[in-house]
Protein backbone atom coordinates (compact mmCIF):
# COMPACT_ATOMS: atom_id res chain seq x y z
CA UNK A 1 0.00 0.00 0.00
CA UNK A 2 2.58 2.13 0.93
CA UNK A 3 4.51 1.35 -2.76
CA UNK A 4 1.14 2.10 -4.00
CA UNK A 5 0.89 5.80 -2.67
CA UNK A 6 4.82 6.52 -2.93
CA UNK A 7 4.38 5.36 -7.03
CA UNK A 8 1.75 7.08 -7.32
CA UNK A 9 3.16 10.19 -5.97
CA UNK A 10 6.25 10.16 -7.81
CA UNK A 11 4.59 9.59 -10.93
CA UNK A 12 2.43 12.22 -10.79
CA UNK A 13 5.07 14.49 -10.06
CA UNK A 14 7.18 13.54 -12.68
CA UNK A 15 4.01 13.55 -15.09
CA UNK A 16 3.72 17.50 -14.13
CA UNK A 17 7.45 18.19 -14.51
CA UNK A 18 7.14 16.50 -17.69
CA UNK A 19 3.80 18.09 -18.96
CA UNK A 20 5.88 21.55 -17.91
CA UNK A 21 8.83 20.46 -20.22
CA UNK A 22 6.96 19.61 -22.80
CA UNK A 23 5.37 23.35 -23.37
CA UNK A 24 8.83 24.59 -22.42
CA UNK A 25 11.50 22.56 -24.54
CA UNK A 26 8.22 23.13 -28.06
CA UNK A 27 8.46 26.88 -27.18
CA UNK A 28 12.33 27.02 -27.34
CA UNK A 29 12.51 24.88 -30.44
CA UNK A 30 10.23 27.16 -31.88
CA UNK A 31 11.96 29.92 -30.93
CA UNK A 32 9.20 31.10 -28.58
CA UNK A 33 8.81 31.73 -24.43
CA UNK A 34 6.23 29.34 -23.44
CA UNK A 35 4.59 29.45 -20.59
CA UNK A 36 5.29 32.34 -18.50
CA UNK A 37 2.47 33.69 -16.57
CA UNK A 38 2.15 31.68 -13.60
CA UNK A 39 4.89 31.15 -11.03
CA UNK A 40 8.67 31.83 -11.99
CA UNK A 41 9.12 30.87 -15.29
CA UNK A 42 5.34 29.50 -16.07
CA UNK A 43 6.53 26.38 -13.44
CA UNK A 44 3.08 26.64 -12.11
CA UNK A 45 1.38 26.04 -15.66
CA UNK A 46 1.39 22.44 -15.32
CA UNK A 47 -0.56 22.42 -11.67
CA UNK A 48 -2.63 24.53 -12.71
CA UNK A 49 -3.74 23.14 -16.24
CA UNK A 50 -4.21 19.75 -13.76
CA UNK A 51 -6.59 22.49 -11.39
CA UNK A 52 -8.46 23.84 -14.50
CA UNK A 53 -9.12 20.24 -15.73
CA UNK A 54 -10.29 18.69 -12.09
CA UNK A 55 -13.28 21.44 -11.95
CA UNK A 56 -14.63 20.86 -15.63
CA UNK A 57 -17.70 19.28 -15.89
CA UNK A 58 -17.47 15.42 -16.58
CA UNK A 59 -19.62 15.74 -19.66
CA UNK A 60 -20.27 11.87 -21.14
CA UNK A 61 -22.39 12.17 -24.48
CA UNK A 62 -25.97 11.09 -24.90
CA UNK A 63 -24.84 8.64 -27.72
CA UNK A 64 -22.51 7.30 -26.38
CA UNK A 65 -21.88 3.55 -24.51
CA UNK A 66 -22.04 4.60 -21.18
CA UNK A 67 -20.72 2.18 -18.89
CA UNK A 68 -17.85 1.63 -21.44
CA UNK A 69 -16.79 4.88 -21.58
CA UNK A 70 -16.55 5.68 -18.14
CA UNK A 71 -14.50 2.47 -17.98
CA UNK A 72 -12.41 3.23 -19.93
CA UNK A 73 -9.79 5.87 -18.28
CA UNK A 74 -9.50 3.64 -15.64
CA UNK A 75 -8.92 0.34 -17.15
CA UNK A 76 -5.58 2.46 -19.40
CA UNK A 77 -4.10 4.37 -16.74
CA UNK A 78 -4.36 0.83 -14.11
CA UNK A 79 -3.09 -1.03 -17.12
CA UNK A 80 0.13 1.38 -17.33
CA UNK A 81 0.09 2.15 -13.65
CA UNK A 82 0.19 -1.64 -12.98
CA UNK A 83 4.01 -1.78 -15.36
CA UNK A 84 5.28 0.62 -12.45
CA UNK A 85 4.94 -2.11 -9.71
CA UNK A 86 8.15 -4.53 -11.01
CA UNK A 87 10.58 -1.13 -12.16
CA UNK A 88 13.49 -1.42 -9.45
CA UNK A 89 14.44 2.45 -8.03
CA UNK A 90 16.83 1.65 -5.92
CA UNK A 91 18.86 -1.25 -4.84
CA UNK A 92 16.28 -1.23 -1.55
CA UNK A 93 12.98 -0.05 -3.06
CA UNK A 94 11.38 -1.71 -5.75
CA UNK A 95 7.44 -2.53 -5.26
CA UNK A 96 7.12 -5.37 -6.10
CA UNK A 97 10.26 -7.56 -7.03
CA UNK A 98 8.82 -10.38 -9.12
CA UNK A 99 11.13 -13.22 -10.08
CA UNK A 100 9.46 -12.54 -14.15
CA UNK A 101 9.36 -8.76 -13.53
CA UNK A 102 10.25 -8.16 -17.24
CA UNK A 103 7.30 -10.39 -19.25
CA UNK A 104 4.96 -9.42 -16.47
CA UNK A 105 5.25 -5.76 -17.77
CA UNK A 106 5.19 -6.57 -21.34
CA UNK A 107 1.72 -8.44 -20.78
CA UNK A 108 0.11 -5.70 -18.16
CA UNK A 109 0.88 -3.36 -20.59
CA UNK A 110 -0.70 -4.84 -23.50
CA UNK A 111 -3.97 -4.36 -21.31
CA UNK A 112 -3.69 -0.71 -22.37
CA UNK A 113 -4.61 -1.66 -25.79
CA UNK A 114 -8.34 -3.13 -24.65
CA UNK A 115 -8.82 0.07 -22.57
CA UNK A 116 -8.15 2.04 -26.10
CA UNK A 117 -10.21 0.32 -28.06
CA UNK A 118 -13.32 0.35 -24.80
CA UNK A 119 -12.49 4.11 -25.22
CA UNK A 120 -12.99 4.34 -28.82
CA UNK A 121 -15.97 2.46 -28.98
CA UNK A 122 -17.73 3.63 -26.17
CA UNK A 123 -17.14 7.21 -27.58
CA UNK A 124 -19.40 6.66 -30.23
CA UNK A 125 -17.60 9.08 -32.46
CA UNK A 126 -16.10 8.40 -35.80
CA UNK A 127 -12.91 10.22 -35.00
CA UNK A 128 -12.61 8.38 -31.72
CA UNK A 129 -13.11 5.29 -33.35
CA UNK A 130 -10.52 5.57 -36.29
CA UNK A 131 -7.98 6.87 -33.36
CA UNK A 132 -8.63 4.08 -31.40
CA UNK A 133 -8.01 1.20 -34.54
CA UNK A 134 -4.82 3.25 -35.51
CA UNK A 135 -3.78 3.55 -32.26
CA UNK A 136 -4.20 -0.39 -31.36
CA UNK A 137 -2.67 -1.28 -34.37
CA UNK A 138 0.23 0.76 -34.13
CA UNK A 139 0.62 -0.87 -30.45
CA UNK A 140 0.48 -4.33 -31.43
CA UNK A 141 3.07 -4.17 -34.56
CA UNK A 142 6.07 -2.20 -32.44
CA UNK A 143 5.28 -4.62 -29.57
CA UNK A 144 7.52 -6.95 -31.53
CA UNK A 145 10.55 -5.29 -32.38
CA UNK A 146 10.47 -3.70 -28.69
CA UNK A 147 9.74 -7.21 -27.11
CA UNK A 148 12.90 -8.76 -29.59
CA UNK A 149 14.74 -5.77 -28.35
CA UNK A 150 13.73 -6.49 -25.05
CA UNK A 151 14.50 -10.19 -24.86
CA UNK A 152 18.05 -9.66 -27.40
CA UNK A 153 18.77 -7.78 -23.28
CA UNK A 154 17.47 -10.30 -21.31
CA UNK A 155 19.50 -13.16 -23.13
CA UNK A 156 22.49 -11.32 -22.18
CA UNK A 157 21.24 -10.85 -18.48
CA UNK A 158 19.92 -14.13 -18.05
CA UNK A 159 16.92 -12.91 -16.17
CA UNK A 160 13.62 -11.89 -16.50
CA UNK A 161 14.07 -9.78 -13.41
CA UNK A 162 14.34 -6.38 -13.25
CA UNK A 163 16.66 -6.10 -9.93
CA UNK A 164 18.99 -8.64 -11.07
CA UNK A 165 19.17 -6.90 -14.37
CA UNK A 166 20.42 -3.70 -12.69
CA UNK A 167 22.88 -5.32 -10.21
CA UNK A 168 24.51 -6.65 -13.26
CA UNK A 169 25.21 -3.71 -14.45
CA UNK A 170 27.21 -1.81 -11.66
CA UNK A 171 29.66 -2.06 -8.87
CA UNK A 172 27.54 -3.86 -6.62
CA UNK A 173 27.57 -6.81 -8.80
CA UNK A 174 28.30 -9.07 -5.65
CA UNK A 175 25.83 -7.31 -3.26
CA UNK A 176 22.75 -9.24 -5.21
CA UNK A 177 22.26 -12.40 -3.38
CA UNK A 178 23.29 -15.28 -5.98
CA UNK A 179 25.92 -13.41 -7.75
CA UNK A 180 28.79 -13.31 -5.73
CA UNK A 181 31.38 -15.14 -8.10
CA UNK A 182 30.30 -13.02 -11.07
CA UNK A 183 32.03 -11.43 -13.08
CA UNK A 184 31.91 -8.62 -15.77
CA UNK A 185 34.46 -8.36 -18.35
CA UNK A 186 35.07 -5.84 -20.97
CA UNK A 187 32.71 -5.77 -24.01
CA UNK A 188 31.32 -8.71 -22.25
CA UNK A 189 34.37 -11.40 -23.41
CA UNK A 190 36.80 -13.02 -20.92
CA UNK A 191 38.77 -13.87 -23.58
CA UNK A 192 40.06 -10.02 -23.43
CA UNK A 193 40.85 -10.62 -19.74
CA UNK A 194 39.52 -7.26 -18.55
CA UNK A 195 37.84 -7.33 -15.29
CA UNK A 196 35.55 -5.07 -15.18
CA UNK A 197 33.35 -5.84 -11.70
CA UNK A 198 35.00 -3.52 -9.50
CA UNK A 199 35.59 -0.60 -12.51
CA UNK A 200 31.83 -0.08 -13.06
CA UNK A 201 30.29 2.84 -14.00
CA UNK A 202 29.50 2.59 -17.91
CA UNK A 203 31.69 -0.10 -18.26
CA UNK A 204 29.42 -1.81 -17.20
CA UNK A 205 26.09 -0.72 -18.41
CA UNK A 206 23.93 -3.26 -21.05
CA UNK A 207 25.25 -1.24 -24.17
CA UNK A 208 28.44 -1.38 -23.23
CA UNK A 209 28.92 -5.05 -21.76
CA UNK A 210 27.22 -6.54 -24.59
CA UNK A 211 27.65 -4.12 -27.42
CA UNK A 212 25.09 -5.04 -30.06
CA UNK A 213 22.44 -4.34 -27.21
CA UNK A 214 23.27 -0.33 -28.27
CA UNK A 215 21.11 -1.15 -31.76
CA UNK A 216 18.47 -3.04 -29.33
CA UNK A 217 17.81 0.12 -27.40
CA UNK A 218 17.82 2.18 -30.54
CA UNK A 219 15.37 -0.01 -31.94
CA UNK A 220 13.44 -0.34 -28.64
CA UNK A 221 13.68 3.52 -27.86
CA UNK A 222 11.78 4.09 -31.69
CA UNK A 223 9.27 1.34 -30.67
CA UNK A 224 8.52 2.59 -27.50
CA UNK A 225 7.95 6.04 -29.62
CA UNK A 226 5.41 4.09 -31.37
CA UNK A 227 3.89 2.38 -27.69
CA UNK A 228 2.97 5.79 -26.40
CA UNK A 229 1.95 7.45 -29.30
CA UNK A 230 4.51 9.90 -29.64
CA UNK A 231 5.54 11.81 -32.49
CA UNK A 232 6.69 11.12 -35.58
CA UNK A 233 4.25 8.05 -34.55
CA UNK A 234 1.18 10.49 -33.26
CA UNK A 235 -1.65 9.19 -36.36
CA UNK A 236 -3.38 8.38 -33.72
CA UNK A 237 -4.16 11.73 -32.50
CA UNK A 238 -3.35 13.40 -35.83
CA UNK A 239 -5.07 16.67 -35.11
CA UNK A 240 -5.49 17.58 -38.66
CA UNK A 241 -7.67 14.75 -39.73
CA UNK A 242 -9.03 12.90 -36.17
CA UNK A 243 -9.35 16.39 -34.17
CA UNK A 244 -7.77 14.77 -31.26
CA UNK A 245 -7.89 10.84 -31.65
CA UNK A 246 -9.73 7.94 -28.99
CA UNK A 247 -10.00 10.79 -26.04
CA UNK A 248 -11.82 13.20 -28.57
CA UNK A 249 -14.97 12.80 -26.21
CA UNK A 250 -13.86 13.12 -23.22
CA UNK A 251 -13.44 16.31 -20.38
CA UNK A 252 -12.59 17.26 -16.80
CA UNK A 253 -11.42 14.32 -14.54
CA UNK A 254 -11.45 11.44 -17.22
CA UNK A 255 -9.38 13.67 -19.97
CA UNK A 256 -7.13 14.21 -17.03
CA UNK A 257 -6.89 10.54 -16.32
CA UNK A 258 -6.34 9.43 -20.24
CA UNK A 259 -3.52 12.24 -20.26
CA UNK A 260 -2.15 11.33 -17.24
CA UNK A 261 -1.97 7.32 -18.68
CA UNK A 262 -0.21 8.94 -21.76
CA UNK A 263 1.98 10.65 -20.06
CA UNK A 264 2.59 7.55 -17.21
CA UNK A 265 3.17 5.46 -20.91
CA UNK A 266 6.03 7.53 -21.62
CA UNK A 267 7.80 7.50 -18.33
CA UNK A 268 7.02 3.60 -18.41
CA UNK A 269 8.72 3.39 -21.44
CA UNK A 270 12.13 5.01 -20.66
CA UNK A 271 12.26 3.80 -17.31
CA UNK A 272 12.46 0.12 -18.85
CA UNK A 273 14.92 1.45 -21.27
CA UNK A 274 17.05 2.93 -18.60
CA UNK A 275 17.02 -0.14 -16.93
CA UNK A 276 17.31 -2.61 -19.62
CA UNK A 277 20.02 -0.88 -21.03
CA UNK A 278 21.43 2.18 -19.65
CA UNK A 279 22.23 0.71 -16.23
CA UNK A 280 19.13 1.08 -14.38
CA UNK A 281 20.10 2.77 -10.80
CA UNK A 282 23.63 2.37 -11.70
CA UNK A 283 26.17 5.54 -11.77
CA UNK A 284 27.89 6.10 -15.12
CA UNK A 285 31.21 7.22 -13.99
CA UNK A 286 33.43 4.55 -13.70
CA UNK A 287 36.51 3.43 -10.90
CA UNK A 288 39.76 5.07 -12.24
CA UNK A 289 42.83 3.72 -10.01
CA UNK A 290 42.85 6.10 -6.88
CA UNK A 291 39.51 7.85 -7.88
CA UNK A 292 36.63 5.96 -7.10
CA UNK A 293 34.65 7.63 -8.75
CA UNK A 294 32.35 4.47 -8.41
CA UNK A 295 32.22 3.89 -5.35
CA UNK A 296 31.52 7.79 -4.93
CA UNK A 297 28.64 7.76 -7.01
CA UNK A 298 26.89 4.84 -5.65
CA UNK A 299 26.96 4.82 -1.74
CA UNK A 300 26.30 1.75 0.43
CA UNK A 301 23.09 -0.67 -0.09
CA UNK A 302 21.06 -0.26 2.11
CA UNK A 303 22.31 3.13 3.77
CA UNK A 304 20.21 6.43 2.89
CA UNK A 305 23.14 7.30 0.47
CA UNK A 306 22.78 4.43 -2.07
CA UNK A 307 18.94 5.00 -2.09
CA UNK A 308 19.50 8.15 -2.97
CA UNK A 309 22.56 8.24 -5.27
CA UNK A 310 20.64 5.38 -7.01
CA UNK A 311 17.20 7.28 -7.44
CA UNK A 312 19.13 10.28 -8.36
CA UNK A 313 21.10 8.32 -11.35
CA UNK A 314 17.99 6.51 -12.54
CA UNK A 315 15.62 9.62 -12.51
CA UNK A 316 17.63 11.53 -14.46
CA UNK A 317 18.70 8.89 -17.27
CA UNK A 318 15.09 8.53 -17.37
CA UNK A 319 14.73 12.91 -18.09
CA UNK A 320 17.55 12.59 -20.07
CA UNK A 321 15.20 10.06 -22.35
CA UNK A 322 11.58 11.74 -21.53
CA UNK A 323 13.69 15.01 -23.55
CA UNK A 324 14.82 13.24 -26.32
CA UNK A 325 11.23 12.22 -26.74
CA UNK A 326 10.37 15.52 -26.76
CA UNK A 327 13.21 16.74 -28.83
CA UNK A 328 12.49 14.27 -31.25
CA UNK A 329 8.31 15.16 -31.38
CA UNK A 330 9.19 18.94 -32.57
CA UNK A 331 12.42 17.40 -35.40
CA UNK A 332 10.34 14.63 -36.78
CA UNK A 333 7.33 14.81 -39.66
CA UNK A 334 4.44 12.39 -38.49
CA UNK A 335 4.63 9.25 -40.90
CA UNK A 336 2.45 7.69 -43.00
CA UNK A 337 0.34 4.83 -42.48
CA UNK A 338 2.48 3.03 -45.02
CA UNK A 339 6.14 4.33 -43.74
CA UNK A 340 4.91 3.07 -40.06
CA UNK A 341 4.63 -0.40 -41.18
CA UNK A 342 7.07 -0.56 -43.46
CA UNK A 343 9.26 0.78 -40.56
CA UNK A 344 8.07 -1.50 -38.17
CA UNK A 345 7.95 -4.81 -40.26
CA UNK A 346 10.56 -4.65 -42.92
CA UNK A 347 13.34 -2.85 -40.80
CA UNK A 348 12.80 -2.82 -37.02
CA UNK A 349 11.83 -6.50 -36.89
CA UNK A 350 14.49 -7.71 -39.40
CA UNK A 351 17.23 -5.59 -37.26
CA UNK A 352 15.56 -6.71 -34.11
CA UNK A 353 15.72 -10.69 -35.21
CA UNK A 354 19.32 -10.17 -36.00
CA UNK A 355 20.25 -8.45 -32.34
CA UNK A 356 18.70 -11.60 -30.77
CA UNK A 357 20.84 -13.96 -32.99
CA UNK A 358 23.58 -11.39 -32.13
CA UNK A 359 23.21 -11.48 -28.16
CA UNK A 360 22.96 -15.02 -28.18
CA UNK A 361 26.30 -15.42 -29.72
CA UNK A 362 27.88 -12.97 -27.42
CA UNK A 363 26.56 -14.49 -24.52
CA UNK A 364 28.29 -17.72 -25.37
CA UNK A 365 31.55 -15.58 -25.06
CA UNK A 366 30.85 -13.93 -22.36
CA UNK A 367 30.52 -17.35 -19.48
CA UNK B 1 -10.04 -16.19 0.10
CA UNK B 2 -8.73 -14.62 -2.42
CA UNK B 3 -9.21 -17.45 -4.57
CA UNK B 4 -13.20 -16.96 -3.92
CA UNK B 5 -13.13 -13.58 -5.12
CA UNK B 6 -11.60 -14.69 -8.11
CA UNK B 7 -13.57 -17.53 -8.90
CA UNK B 8 -17.13 -15.78 -8.57
CA UNK B 9 -15.23 -12.96 -10.39
CA UNK B 10 -14.27 -15.72 -13.67
CA UNK B 11 -17.72 -17.73 -12.88
CA UNK B 12 -19.70 -13.83 -13.03
CA UNK B 13 -18.30 -12.63 -16.15
CA UNK B 14 -17.99 -15.59 -18.04
CA UNK B 15 -22.07 -16.79 -17.24
CA UNK B 16 -22.82 -12.97 -18.51
CA UNK B 17 -20.36 -13.69 -21.59
CA UNK B 18 -23.04 -16.82 -22.49
CA UNK B 19 -25.94 -14.70 -21.72
CA UNK B 20 -25.48 -11.01 -23.43
CA UNK B 21 -26.66 -10.56 -26.61
CA UNK B 22 -23.99 -7.61 -27.06
CA UNK B 23 -21.38 -9.29 -28.40
CA UNK B 24 -18.77 -6.01 -27.61
CA UNK B 25 -19.91 -6.94 -24.10
CA UNK B 26 -19.19 -10.05 -24.36
CA UNK B 27 -16.03 -9.70 -25.45
CA UNK B 28 -15.11 -7.42 -22.56
CA UNK B 29 -16.29 -10.00 -19.90
CA UNK B 30 -14.20 -12.13 -21.86
CA UNK B 31 -11.06 -9.80 -20.35
CA UNK B 32 -12.58 -9.98 -16.98
CA UNK B 33 -12.99 -13.72 -17.54
CA UNK B 34 -9.12 -13.76 -18.35
CA UNK B 35 -7.90 -11.64 -16.07
CA UNK B 36 -9.36 -13.43 -12.79
CA UNK B 37 -8.28 -17.05 -14.60
CA UNK B 38 -4.64 -14.90 -14.31
CA UNK B 39 -5.05 -14.27 -11.04
CA UNK B 40 -5.99 -17.81 -10.07
CA UNK B 41 -3.06 -19.23 -11.70
CA UNK B 42 -0.58 -16.78 -9.67
CA UNK B 43 -2.39 -18.09 -6.83
CA UNK B 44 -1.32 -21.85 -7.57
CA UNK B 45 2.68 -20.12 -8.06
CA UNK B 46 2.14 -20.55 -11.59
CA UNK B 47 3.15 -17.02 -12.69
CA UNK B 48 4.62 -17.61 -16.10
CA UNK B 49 1.02 -19.28 -17.01
CA UNK B 50 -0.33 -16.32 -15.86
CA UNK B 51 1.51 -13.99 -17.38
CA UNK B 52 1.87 -15.74 -20.95
CA UNK B 53 -2.51 -16.05 -20.31
CA UNK B 54 -2.79 -12.11 -19.60
CA UNK B 55 0.26 -11.83 -23.26
CA UNK B 56 -1.64 -14.07 -25.17
CA UNK B 57 -5.49 -13.84 -24.18
CA UNK B 58 -5.93 -10.56 -23.80
CA UNK B 59 -3.11 -8.92 -25.76
CA UNK B 60 -3.38 -11.08 -28.80
CA UNK B 61 -6.53 -12.90 -28.88
CA UNK B 62 -8.76 -10.39 -26.79
CA UNK B 63 -7.74 -7.63 -29.30
CA UNK B 64 -8.10 -9.64 -32.52
CA UNK B 65 -11.68 -10.62 -31.40
CA UNK B 66 -12.68 -7.03 -30.80
CA UNK B 67 -10.93 -5.44 -33.29
CA UNK B 68 -13.01 -8.07 -35.40
CA UNK B 69 -16.26 -6.73 -33.72
CA UNK B 70 -15.38 -3.45 -34.27
CA UNK B 71 -14.32 -3.23 -38.07
CA UNK B 72 -17.34 -5.36 -38.81
CA UNK B 73 -20.24 -3.96 -37.02
CA UNK B 74 -21.60 0.03 -37.13
CA UNK B 75 -22.00 -0.93 -40.69
CA UNK B 76 -26.05 -0.58 -40.00
CA UNK B 77 -25.15 1.67 -36.95
CA UNK B 78 -26.34 -0.88 -34.51
CA UNK B 79 -24.04 -3.16 -32.20
CA UNK B 80 -23.51 -6.69 -33.41
CA UNK B 81 -26.48 -8.99 -31.64
CA UNK B 82 -25.48 -12.31 -31.24
CA UNK B 83 -28.81 -15.21 -32.28
CA UNK B 84 -30.24 -18.22 -30.87
CA UNK B 85 -29.71 -21.01 -33.31
CA UNK B 86 -30.08 -25.16 -32.81
CA UNK B 87 -31.59 -24.57 -29.64
CA UNK B 88 -32.83 -28.07 -29.04
CA UNK B 89 -29.27 -29.73 -29.99
CA UNK B 90 -27.17 -27.26 -27.80
CA UNK B 91 -29.20 -27.76 -24.60
CA UNK B 92 -28.98 -31.80 -25.31
CA UNK B 93 -24.92 -31.29 -25.50
CA UNK B 94 -24.32 -29.03 -23.35
CA UNK B 95 -26.56 -30.99 -20.73
CA UNK B 96 -24.65 -34.12 -21.69
CA UNK B 97 -21.52 -32.22 -21.23
CA UNK B 98 -22.56 -30.96 -17.66
CA UNK B 99 -23.32 -34.74 -16.67
CA UNK B 100 -20.09 -36.31 -17.42
CA UNK B 101 -17.90 -33.33 -16.07
CA UNK B 102 -20.11 -34.01 -12.91
CA UNK B 103 -19.64 -37.73 -12.85
CA UNK B 104 -15.91 -37.77 -13.77
CA UNK B 105 -15.11 -34.86 -11.04
CA UNK B 106 -16.96 -37.16 -8.65
CA UNK B 107 -15.56 -40.09 -9.16
CA UNK B 108 -12.20 -38.50 -9.22
CA UNK B 109 -10.75 -38.62 -5.88
CA UNK B 110 -8.68 -35.85 -6.65
CA UNK B 111 -7.54 -35.83 -3.26
CA UNK B 112 -5.86 -39.28 -3.20
CA UNK B 113 -3.81 -38.58 -6.20
CA UNK B 114 -0.15 -40.28 -4.97
CA UNK B 115 1.74 -36.91 -6.65
CA UNK B 116 -1.15 -34.68 -4.62
CA UNK B 117 0.01 -36.64 -1.28
CA UNK B 118 3.74 -36.40 -1.49
CA UNK B 119 4.02 -32.66 -3.23
CA UNK B 120 5.12 -29.71 -1.21
CA UNK B 121 3.25 -26.73 -0.59
CA UNK B 122 6.79 -24.40 -1.00
CA UNK B 123 6.45 -24.89 -4.60
CA UNK B 124 9.07 -23.03 -5.97
CA UNK B 125 11.96 -23.75 -3.34
CA UNK B 126 14.87 -21.76 -3.89
CA UNK B 127 14.15 -20.70 -7.09
CA UNK B 128 12.23 -17.17 -7.95
CA UNK B 129 9.99 -18.31 -10.58
CA UNK B 130 8.95 -21.35 -12.66
CA UNK B 131 10.98 -19.67 -15.30
CA UNK B 132 13.99 -21.94 -15.19
CA UNK B 133 11.78 -25.07 -14.33
CA UNK B 134 9.98 -24.14 -17.85
CA UNK B 135 12.81 -23.80 -19.78
CA UNK B 136 14.84 -26.73 -19.03
CA UNK B 137 11.60 -28.94 -19.28
CA UNK B 138 11.06 -27.56 -23.07
CA UNK B 139 14.53 -27.53 -24.07
CA UNK B 140 15.12 -31.56 -22.68
CA UNK B 141 11.88 -33.73 -22.41
CA UNK B 142 9.77 -31.54 -24.71
CA UNK B 143 11.86 -30.29 -27.13
CA UNK B 144 9.69 -32.54 -29.90
CA UNK B 145 6.11 -31.27 -28.99
CA UNK B 146 7.62 -27.63 -28.63
CA UNK B 147 9.26 -27.62 -31.84
CA UNK B 148 6.37 -28.99 -34.30
CA UNK B 149 3.65 -26.88 -32.26
CA UNK B 150 6.03 -23.82 -33.78
CA UNK B 151 6.03 -25.45 -37.33
CA UNK B 152 2.20 -25.44 -37.02
CA UNK B 153 1.95 -22.12 -36.10
CA UNK B 154 4.62 -21.55 -39.31
CA UNK B 155 2.13 -23.12 -41.14
CA UNK B 156 -0.59 -21.65 -40.20
CA UNK B 157 1.03 -18.25 -40.44
CA UNK B 158 1.57 -18.98 -44.60
CA UNK B 159 -1.61 -20.41 -44.50
CA UNK B 160 -3.06 -16.84 -43.69
CA UNK B 161 -0.48 -14.84 -45.40
CA UNK B 162 -1.80 -16.51 -48.18
CA UNK B 163 -5.09 -16.71 -47.79
CA UNK B 164 -5.19 -12.80 -46.88
CA UNK B 165 -2.92 -11.80 -50.39
CA UNK B 166 -4.64 -10.11 -52.84
CA UNK B 167 -4.70 -12.68 -55.86
CA UNK B 168 -4.79 -10.77 -59.18
CA UNK B 169 -5.63 -12.72 -62.59
CA UNK B 170 -2.98 -11.28 -65.18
Amino acid sequence: MLAFLLTLMLLLSVVIVLAYAERKVAAFMQDRLGPTEAGPYGSLQAVLDVLKLLQKEDIVPAQADKSLFKLAPILIFAAVFAGFAVIPFTPDVVPAGIGIGVFYLLAIVSLDVVGLLMAGWGSNNKYAMLGAMRSVAQIVSYEIPAGLAILSAVMICQSLDFQEISYQQGVLLHAFPGMEYETNWLFGIQALGIDTTTIGGITTWNIFRAPMLLVAFIIYFIASLAESNRAPFDIPEAESELVAGFHVEYSGFRFAVLFLAEYSMMVLVSLVAVVLFLGSWNTPLPNIGAAQLANWTTGSVGALSGNLWAAFWLLSKTFVLLFVQLWARWTYPRLRVDQLMHLCWKVLTPLALAVVLAAGIWRLLMI
Amino acid sequence: MIFYIFAILAVLSGVYMVLTRNLLYAGFSLLVTLLSLAGIYVLLFADFIAATQLMVYVGGVLVLILFGIMLSSRVHDKSVVSENTNKVWGTVITFLVLVGMFHTILNANLGALPWLQTADTAVLGQQKSTVQAIGIKLMTDFVVPFEVASLLLLIALMGAAYIATDKQKV
